[in-house]
């Protein structure tokens, strides 16, 4: 539908869209600014949407009431161990099921398939349980283990798959005639070529755990030991009430840093996530 | 690991040990390196997915209460305790309204707003950026600002209030709680959905419209006889993302509503929680389990049967 469009038709066109981009920019503005004020503007009526002074006593109480900046470094580390380890592990596998001939491979890859079709939610019991008896409870080892090499990483197999498949035979076989190995054919042809499909990996890998949240909440019990997610939630009073400035401060924390590297890298955070077609 | 595997294949393969032909041939060593190649990921996938598949199976059969102690086979006990527990109407209820909602609602604005995209505007790369960017929040944060903002003194009904409209307690109210916890989750995900909507579009041949302009049609005519029938494929998988999806849910139920007020917002994944990790009802637990396996599998195969159906082409 990329027709011309009259000045009258494009001026209602931005007015809709305007309206329409609220409730996706509101929020994160609120939070922003919620952490800014001081606790009695917080319900102020009419609300105000500019914190008249700023001031960043939420931000320090983050740190006082919770190992936040530990808590910050469990996140991070971990979402990069799982971005590296899935990459790794899908990449082998993908392209071994898209390039290499072997006995089984068909049921193989059903058999790995599967994971696709399995919620994590449906396992979780048992999980919970093989830790529990492994004493990796209250460990980040679950957080790590699961998602390279279980079921989150399946997707990663299958788009590096079909990205393998799609590479021209004869550069496989330019590399045989060089002398060159599987792993060499591998490691210096095709991986380098996959950095599309890889980047794309990356992105929704690192978003999963980074997002994760029932598994935090059921393997760790201590906050020393907690990720992001499940810190943000810790922030009440006595009463079990929640500390709104502090909770958008630890929530900014959160996600800001994110937003900044999308809006810096947004084509390929766009057009990765959605070649993968995966919900955060 | 998988370095050292293939060098030992080629050195093996130089002293060939027979005199006929060598053993390591190149199709044995490719055999071998496939194995390797896969190993993590097959292992992963038996250890981490099909065991546990077998052993939630296994303990559905058992009642088992972590707290007393006690594992014992009771057979298909658990699976009547479905028939006979008088929450799980109102638990399916949930997850069925939850997903109905969610589904026609996210698709609905996807397809708007890829629509609005694919015109020729300036600055669509601006918009596509916003609404695509709560992909990126982390779903804890922006769950916990828009319960922030549903409070009954919290910012939405603050900015009603300004226009004089009286805004409920949307938390507490059983209605309103529902379609909250739908709201905040179509804003948070639309934006997928969205460019895989607006890639479609892209892909539909001007020279269809233009035909038609020549006929005469309408656009809405034409949106709904030459749009909705080409992205059609799109549109199938979407929503087989957004369903399977729309059961998963559980951070915005737990952070939002806690499954109520009642059981109300109480879906099926939260549940299974409450019953497996604050009750420690296990055997229970490993029940729904295989209840929400046995849904996500069916209508999986449904929607698969349906593409067969309607779906205009497939590329």
């Amino acid at each position: 539908m990329n027709r011309d469009l009259s000045r009258r038709t494009k001026l209602v066109l931005y007015g809709v869209l305007l309206v329409l981009a609220i409730p996706f920019v509101f929020p994160t503005w609120w939070m922003v600014t919620s952490s800014l004020k001081p606790v009695s503007d917080i319900f102020a009526f009419p609300p105000k949407l500019l914190p008249t002074n700023p001031q960043i006593d939420a931000y320090q109480r983050v740190f006082e009431l919770q190992p936040f900046g530990q808590q910050y470094l469990n996140s991070l580390y971990i979402a990069l161990v799982v971005t590296v380890g899935t990459m790794a592990v899908a990449a082998l596998a993908g392209y071994a099921f898209a390039r290499i001939r072997f006995r089984g491979q068909n049921v193989l890859f059903l058999v790995v398939l599967a994971g696709l079709l399995i919620p994590s939610e449906v396992t979780i019991v048992p999980l919970f349980q093989m830790f529990f008896k492994l004493g990796l409870v209250n460990t980040h080892w679950p957080l790590i283990l699961v998602p390279i090499f279980g079921a989150p990483s399946v997707l990663a197999t299958f788009i590096m798959r079909q990205f393998f498949i799609s590479l021209p035979d004869e550069l496989e076989e330019a590399a045989r005639v060089d002398g060159l190995g599987r792993f060499a054919t591998f490691w210096r042809i095709a991986l380098p070529l996959s950095r599309p499909a890889l980047g794309a990996v990356a992105i929704f890998t690192f978003l999963h755990s980074w997002n994760l949240y029932l598994e935090p909440i059921v393997f760790l019990s201590s906050p020393e030991k907690f990720t992001l997610p499940q810190a943000l939630t810790q922030f009440v009073d006595a009463y079990g009430g929640p500390m709104w400035d502090v909770q958008m401060a630890a929530a900014s924390m959160t996600a800001l840093p994110v937003l900044v590297v999308f809006v810096i890298a947004q084509k390929q955070f766009v057009e990765g996530l959605a070649h993968t077609g995966l919900k955060g | 690991m998988t370095q050292t595997d293939t060098r030992v294949g080629s050195a093996s393969a130089g002293p060939a040990p027979g005199p006929a032909r060598p053993f390591w041939t190149s199709r044995r060593r490719d055999q071998l390196t496939g194995f390797v190649f896969i190993a993590p990921q097959l292992l992963g996938s038996v250890v981490f997915v099909i065991l546990p598949l077998i052993l939630v199976f296994w303990y559905s059969l058992h009642e088992w209460n972590v707290l007393a102690g006690t594992f014992d086979f009771v057979g298909t006990e658990n699976y009547q305790g479905l028939a006979d527990d008088p929450n799980l109407g109102a638990v399916l209820r949930a997850t069925g309204l939850f997903s109905i909602g969610l589904v026609v609602f996210n698709l609905g604005l996807a397809l708007l707003l890829a629509v609005l995209l694919n015109q020729r505007l300036r600055g669509t790369i601006v918009f596509r950026t916003l609404f695509f960017s709560p992909v990126v929040v982390s779903l804890v944060a922006w769950t916990i600002v828009w319960g922030f903002l549903l409070q009954d003194n919290g910012g939405i009904n603050g900015l009603l209030d300004t226009i004089g409209v009286d805004g409920p307690n949307w938390l507490r109210g059983e209605g309103t709680a529902m379609v909250s916890v739908i709201v905040v989750q179509v804003f948070k995900n639309v934006g997928l959905n969205m460019v895989l909507f607006l890639a479609a579009l892209q892909g539909v041949p001007a020279d269809l419209y233009e035909a038609a302009e020549v006929d005469g049609a309408s656009r809405m005519r034409q949106f709904w006889r030459i749009t909705v029938p080409l992205i059609s494929p799109t549109i199938l998988l979407t929503s087989i993302i957004t369903v399977v999806g729309s059961l998963q849910v559980f951070a915005q139920i737990a952070v939002l509503t806690q499954g109520g007020p009642g059981t109300s917002t109480t879906v099926l994944v939260y549940y299974l929680y409450q019953q497996a990790f604050q009750f420690h009802h296990f055997g229970y637990g490993a029940t729904l389990s295989i209840l929400l396996f046995v849904i996500v599998l069916a209508l999986t195969v449904l929607q698969w049967q349906m593409r067969k159906r309607w779906v205009f082409h497939e590329s």
